[in-house]
């Protein structure tokens, strides 16, 4: 947006504007000093992250219903795609949190399609990436903290602070022990969705600063292969960040419904 | 240049992850996305493949027990099969073995009466033989006397009748 204004001949890096949220159908008056698209949002307003959002409940949809829309005994290739995705997860919630687990499932499958869609749609020239923002991961990583942390208490009681109390140590370090554990867990959630965003907004901040050394023209081969080779790594990152958020919300609940170590 | 202020505005806030105005909205929108792909995930998609593997599991399942049972259908087969050829062998031995028993009594029945009958006209020649030979002895006996007498005649001596005929008798028994 700035971009027009610039000096001639000056490097103009914007990496973090790629972040901003906006509303939809909206343009900004340049007449005014307030832009018109990121002033004061209210909670209700269409932005492009409901855009963004949306998109990823669509390809969810397109994976896993359509896709699977034949319920073919041979699967076709789009079936095989969506039963990939569901024996993948169904088998790390078998093998990670028990089979007591698998009672679970639906909610694990839930947030790996949305993190993995997610992550995959940001990765589009131009796309939003909602899983780069704080807010969002926040929310998934304080909501698995909470759910599991209640769902401790309602599946084992007070006994679930057994947890913090590493029975196996020596009696003398075991207060030491439930000390750290008690801040491991607390700074598990935090831990969790900054992770995923920290690792979203990196890429694909680097990938923008790529993208503006190519404005030079002696650097920009260099410039463009390395947003190529960053591209190919932010691939390979989008995967891994779905897939470890989705096999730690696992080893939660494995604490969760076997807190005694 | 009024853009520009707006673009150092937005720049003094900061990273846009930080900008907490934005939060509500974001945390509205994604509860209602994570809801929307809960939905259609229990209510939908995975109960369908779940299903679907299901199915496959029961088809392929079921498919292994058929053909197994099939592999013993064809080894029964194959065994009645056997048996079959083991019986008709033995059934075909026995005719065999029969029709020869068969054979052999009825040749040695027809041989047994074949030499009866031999015996009996062997006996009957020899019967006829034995009168024949009587009848010749008794001729020659006969003829013999009748020539000695002629040839006692011829040499001109009177004959006794009854001494030729002892003297010939006693030649024709010793």
């Amino acid at each position: 947006m700035a971009t027009g204004g610039e000096e001639s001949g000056a490097l103009s890096f914007h990496p973090m504007d790629q972040f901003i949220v906006s509303r939809l159908f909206c343009s900004d008056d340049a007449e005014t000093a307030v832009n018109e698209c990121t002033y004061d949002i209210a909670w209700y307003e269409l932005t492009n992250v409901t855009l963004w959002l949306a998109l990823a409940v669509l390809a969810v949809f397109a994976m896993l219903v359509l896709g699977t829309r034949n319920r073919a005994v041979v699967p076709s290739r789009s079936q095989s795609i969506g039963e990939l995705a569901y024996g993948f997860i169904h088998k790390m919630v078998e093998d990670v949190a028990g089979r007591e687990g698998l009672k679970y499932f639906p909610y694990i499958m839930t947030l790996f399609m949305f993190i993995v869609m997610a992550n995959f749609l940001g990765l589009i020239p131009t796309s939003f990436t909602t899983t780069s923002h704080i807010a969002v991961t926040a929310v998934l990583g304080f909501g698995v903290f909470i759910a599991v942390t209640v769902l401790g208490f309602v599946k084992n009681g007070a006994s679930f602070l057994g947890l913090f109390w590493v029975s196996s140590a020596p009696l003398v370090l075991r207060p030491i022990l439930a000390l750290i554990e008690v801040i491991s867990y607390f700074v598990r959630p935090v831990s969790h969705s900054i992770r995923l965003a920290g690792n979203l907004m990196a890429g694909h901040a680097v990938l923008k600063v790529f993208a503006g050394f190519a404005q030079v023209t002696a650097i920009a081969p260099i410039a463009i292969f390395g947003v190529v080779a960053i591209y190919g790594l932010e691939v390979l990152v989008s995967f891994i960040q779905a897939y470890v958020f989705t096999i730690l919300t696992c080893v939660y609940l494995k604490d969760a419904l076997h807190p005694h170590h | 240049m009024a853009t520009e202020t707006a673009g150092a505005a937005e720049d003094s806030v900061g990273l846009p992850q930080l900008d907490f105005s934005t939060f509500d909205n974001q945390i509205f929108w994604l509860v209602v996305a994570l809801l929307a792909i809960y939905f259609i995930l229990s209510r939908i998609a995975l109960p369908r493949i779940g299903s679907v593997l299901a199915e496959r599991q029961g088809t392929i399942t079921n498919d292994i027990a058929a053909a197994e049972e099939l592999k013993h259908k064809a080894t029964a087969a194959e065994a009645a099969y056997d048996k079959a050829l083991a019986d008709a062998r033995a059934e075909a031995d026995r005719i065999v073995g029969e029709t020869k028993a068969e054979i052999q009594s009825e040749l040695d029945a027809e041989l047994a009466k074949a030499d009866a009958e031999i015996a009996a006209r062997t006996s009957e020649s020899e019967a006829a033989i034995a009168e024949i030979r009587d009848g010749a002895k008794d001729s020659v006996r006969e003829v013999a006397k009748d020539t000695a007498m002629a040839i006692v005649a011829a040499l001109g001596r009177d004959a006794d009748q009854s001494a030729v005929d002892k003297a010939v008798e006693k030649e024709m028994t010793s």
